[in-house]
């Protein structure tokens, strides 16, 4: 695989916020400081991260809702940053973006089937006819009735209101889905419908995701590589079973073995991190996990480890115990 | 783990549910939120209860401190506390056990505390009021748990204001305060749910702690099985107001016999499912009006029949503790094949 | 939404929907000319040939009643229309764009909203000649920094809604954006502005008008009638009971209309 390109490609990635306060230094909340990630065509990649880590703020960057603040995103070896106008628009048909939440952000004064003819009237595709047809298709392919067409936002259940959130993503074809947390607001019993749904919108289409969530059994099951963040950088990507059953990296190693299951039965060994997580506004200097590390040493507190490739296969880890 | 379970099944029940109906009273009619609830929990267990959205297992927690919101109030049943019974509409009654004897622990420990109060103006409150010190010995007191539970520089802490603290630490707060009279029950009410990863292993542990150094039973109810099968002796399943089965970790992973249960344990995703489809459960959870008199969740169920349509099923035992509220769950062996 | 409940907004409605139907009557028919004097009739009581008894020229009161619907109702509706267009040119620039454009504007408007809103027609009418188009211009000057921040607040709220958001994921210009996602969202409460803005506009024209300063002789407004019915005040009290009256009950109309209309958009959010 190393030798195809990558079809995205973040290159030191960063989005800093100035943060203004009374009788203070003037300070910078660094939510995504200096991330390099590529994901490959027809793959998942699993983003995940505890809140504030930037794990939804490098979403919103890669479906370009924000604009970074230093760093490149690469689309197909192209920078994303060089599209202006109409051409910034026929990328956007490219890369399509879930929110969490559907009922905030489908609008609630527009029926279904207006919401999913939007996509397709702003690129203007098709006539009215056609539209209409691709509509009843894709609410047939999502598993809703052609009924559904009339009716509101707020007449749905979570697991419909979602199913509309990810069928609008797809009315322009898109090649590249970020799913921002796509299940995490539904109950155990819908969020599988949705899982489902995905894996096989995913081999219909021939999609690729970037699979953000904070839930790791369930990016376990969607994903083929996994990407571990903290405070705004990578700090171990490798591929799914790696990541689970052999984590390096300290914090992939907490993180995994506070995943609460009934397989705790076996008596894996608990690793507990000390303390919170350091606001993005006030990162440790040197490695920024070192406050919590249960082997942090004094090199770790001076200077910064880089991502660099670890162990067999193709993973890398930030971290000075594998450099 | 087995041999425990039998030495404290011997003991009398700290808290016993019988038969507990609750009803919303809507405009010009009622609808039954629980019904039937029946649940005991001994001293030093501690009982899961698991649930989705609006299955009723909040509405329990709440109608067992007597905290139960205005439109909503308990038809029939009891709610025994060591074996004494709590009236249902005494106040006076509750607000005597309430605190001192079961305290409770929200989800969200932002909105339980007070923004414009200091946290040590709060953490004193209930030493204050059941305990009878004064203010500064409830300082003391609540110093002490604040170390207890892992707060760093607690005297510093008590001066301070929920909004300065994270929410890991405000939980942390919260248990200190659910403490402070040393009760012998704590309600959880999704403890964790607001919280991360990392920061939740850390308030398990914590919970863990407390039951073992101070003999605290806890009601732990959440809708993470693997939170539940994690920090339980003994699990009820909750679907539309009833518990639809119950039994220590083992029976209910190992071998469910509700085909509820089964069905949400094939829906989580898993290591070992990673290359399968997830069992999605059809339908969705009645509402309140459409819940009708047989089985709750015969609509969805795979193995449904016209009498579980027609006829509520029985709570059928199946061996010690273990027991499902099904038909099939009667005839011998009629859903070991389904399980996955 | 159970009728019973919002009381406030059907009476709003059928207060405002009678006047308007006035007014509608009035175009057509009005029982003698409003501008028709008769001396020989002059300052007659309430009775069966005058329903609300003559003035001191021995002009229909009923007849010019009517045809000041005509008057308030359009000083109402022009000076709204002037004061939501200026509001949502300067509210939609200031919250979609924000930042400096935002700043600027903003300080205009809190210093337009600083000077008492009547003083300011005053000067207005006083520097430009007094009649009805000036008066109206005049009002609506008043009110576009109401809606100005309202509108404003809308842009705000909605400007970063997870739906607009997703509109410009989605490719969106900032037209579809603005008139199709936001836009709507802010329209309940711009309504709510504009009918409570109406009847400021009625009671500001009678009271320009009542100074003189508002509608110019012989054209019938409320506030001119009021003003030349003072004279006569022992006489024929009458003659200011009507004015009076229409005045209060049009002023009452749209305030409980936009009261109403809020009510109803507050329970459905």
């Amino acid at each position: 695989m190393p030798s195809v390109e990558p079809l995205v490609q973040f290159d030191n990635l960063q989005k800093i916020y100035p943060v203004s306060g009374f009788g203070r230094k003037k300070a910078s909340l660094r939510a995504v400081d200096g991330l390099t990630l590529s994901i490959h065509e027809g793959e998942t990649l699993g983003l995940v991260g505890e809140s504030g880590c930037g794990k939804s703020t490098t979403g919103q960057l890669a479906a370009r809702l924000l604009d970074p603040t230093g760093g490149i995103i690469r689309y197909r070896g192209a920078d994303l940053a060089q599209f202006r106008g109409k051409s910034a628009k026929a990328m956007r048909r490219k890369i399509q973006y879930v929110f969490q939440d559907p009922y905030a952000s489908l609008n609630p004064r527009h029926a279904v089937a207006e919401l999913l003819e939007e996509p397709l009237r702003i690129h203007r595709i098709g006539d009215k006819r056609e539209r209409k047809r691709r509509v009843d298709e894709m609410l047939e392919r999502i598993g809703l009735e052609a009924s559904y067409g009339k009716r509101y936002v707020h007449e749905l259940s979570g697991g419909q209101r979602q199913r509309i959130g990810i069928a609008r993503a797809l009315m322009l074809k898109p090649e590249f889905l970020i799913l921002d947390e796509p299940v995490s607001a539904l109950d155990v019993s819908v969020q599988s419908q949705i899982l489902n749904l995905l894996k096989e919108l995913q081999s219909d289409f021939g999609l690729t995701y970037l699979f953000i969530s904070h839930d790791l059994n369930v990016v376990h099951y969607m994903s083929d590589r996994i990407a571990v963040m903290y405070l705004g950088k990578v700090v171990e990507v490798a591929g799914v079973d790696d990541i689970y059953a052999k984590p390096l990296h300290p914090y992939t190693q907490a993180l995994v073995s506070a995943i609460p299951t009934e397989h705790r039965r076996e008596k894996r060994e608990r690793i507990l991190l000390k303390g919170d997580i350091p606001s993005a506004s006030d990162v440790p200097a040197g490695c920024s996990f070192h406050t919590r590390c249960p082997l942090a040493h004094d090199r770790c507190r001076r200077a910064e480890p880089d991502l660099l490739p670890a162990g067999s296969g193709n993973r890398s880890v930030r971290c000075h115990l594998y450099a | 783990m087995q041999a425990s379970n039998e030495e404290t099944d011997a003991r009398l029940p700290l808290l016993e549910i019988r038969d507990l109906h609750v009803e919303l009273t809507a405009p010009r009619r009622r609808l039954p939120v629980l019904e039937g609830v029946r649940l005991e929990v001994r001293p030093g267990e501690t009982v899961g209860i698991v649930g989705e959205s609006g299955c009723g297992k909040s509405v329990l927690s709440l109608s067992l401190l007597g905290l139960l919101p205005p439109a909503m109030r308990i038809r029939e049943g009891e709610i025994r506390y060591a074996s004494e019974t709590l009236p249902h509409a005494d106040e006076e009654s509750f607000r005597r056990i309430r605190g001192k004897e079961i305290a409770m622990i929200f989800q969200d420990p932002m909105s339980a505390l007070n923004p414009a109060l200091t946290i040590g103006d709060q953490a004193t409150e209930m030493a204050r009021l059941h305990l009878g010190l004064t203010r500064r010995e409830a300082r003391e007191h609540a110093a002490a748990l604040f170390r207890k539970v892992g707060l760093p520089r607690p005297e510093a802490l008590l001066r301070d204001y929920p909004h300065r603290l994270s929410g890991g630490m405000l939980q942390r707060v919260m248990i200190a305060i659910a403490l402070s009279c040393g009760p012998k029950l704590l309600i959880a009410d999704e403890p964790t749910t607001a919280l991360d990863v990392t920061i939740q292993a850390q308030i398990l542990d914590l919970l863990r702690k407390i039951r073992e150094e101070e003999g605290t039973a806890i009601l732990l109810v959440s809708h993470d099985l693997g939170v539940i099968a994690d920090m339980c002796d003994r699990i009820a399943v909750m679907y539309a107001g009833q518990i639809v089965e119950e039994g220590t970790v083992a029976d209910l992973f190992d071998s469910p016999k509700h085909p509820y249960t089964i069905a949400l344990l094939n829906a989580i995703p898993t290591p070992a499912k990673k290359h399968e489809k997830l069992f999605a459960i059809p339908g969705t959870v009645p509402a309140l009006n459409e819940r009708g008199t047989g089985c709750r969740f015969h609509s969805r169920c795979p193995h449904a029949d016209e009498r579980c349509l027609l006829q509520a099923p029985p709570v059928v035992t199946v061996r010690g503790v273990h027991s499902a509220r099904c038909w099939l769950a009667a005839e011998e062996g009629g859903l070991s094949n389904a399980v996955g | 939404m159970n009728s019973r409940k919002n009381v406030t907004l059907w009476l709003g409605i059928g207060i405002v929907s009678a006047l308007l139907l006035l007014m509608a009557v009035s175009l057509f028919y009005v029982p003698y000319g409003a501008n028709e004097m008769n001396i020989a009739h002059r300052l007659q009581a309430p009775g069966r040939a005058h329903w609300f008894g003559t003035d001191n020229f021995g002009r229909d009161i009923l007849s010019r009643i009517m045809e000041g619907t005509q008057t308030a109702f359009a000083v109402g509706f022009f000076s709204v229309c002037i004061g939501a267009a200026g509001g949502f040119a300067v509210g939609s620039a200031a919250g979609y764009l924000g930042k400096w454009t935002d700043e600027l504007l903003m300080r205009a408007v809190d210093a337009l909203m600083a000077f008492p809103g009547i003083l300011l027609a005053l000067i207005f009418v006083t520097i430009f000649k007094a009649s009805l188009p000036q008066t109206v211009i005049a009002i609506g000057v008043i009110f576009i920094p109401g809606f100005a921040r309202v509108i404003r607040g809308g842009f705000l709220q909605y400007k970063e809604a997870d739906f607009v958001k997703a509109a410009r994921g989605l490719g969106a210009g900032h037209g579809t954006v603005i008139f199709r996602h936001i836009v709507p969202h802010v329209l309940s409460s711009v309504i709510v502005t504009a009918s409570l803005c109406f009847s400021t506009a009625i009671l500001a024209e009678a009271a320009l008008s009542y100074l003189g300063l508002g509608v110019q002789p012989p054209d019938p407004s409320w506030g001119r009638m009021l003003n030349e019915s003072q004279s006569y005040m022992n006489k024929a009290p009458w003659f200011a009971l009507a004015p009076g009256l229409f005045i209060t009950a049009t002023v009452l109309g749209f305030n409980l209309l936009g009261d109403g209309i809020r009510d109803l958009r507050d329970r459905r959010a």
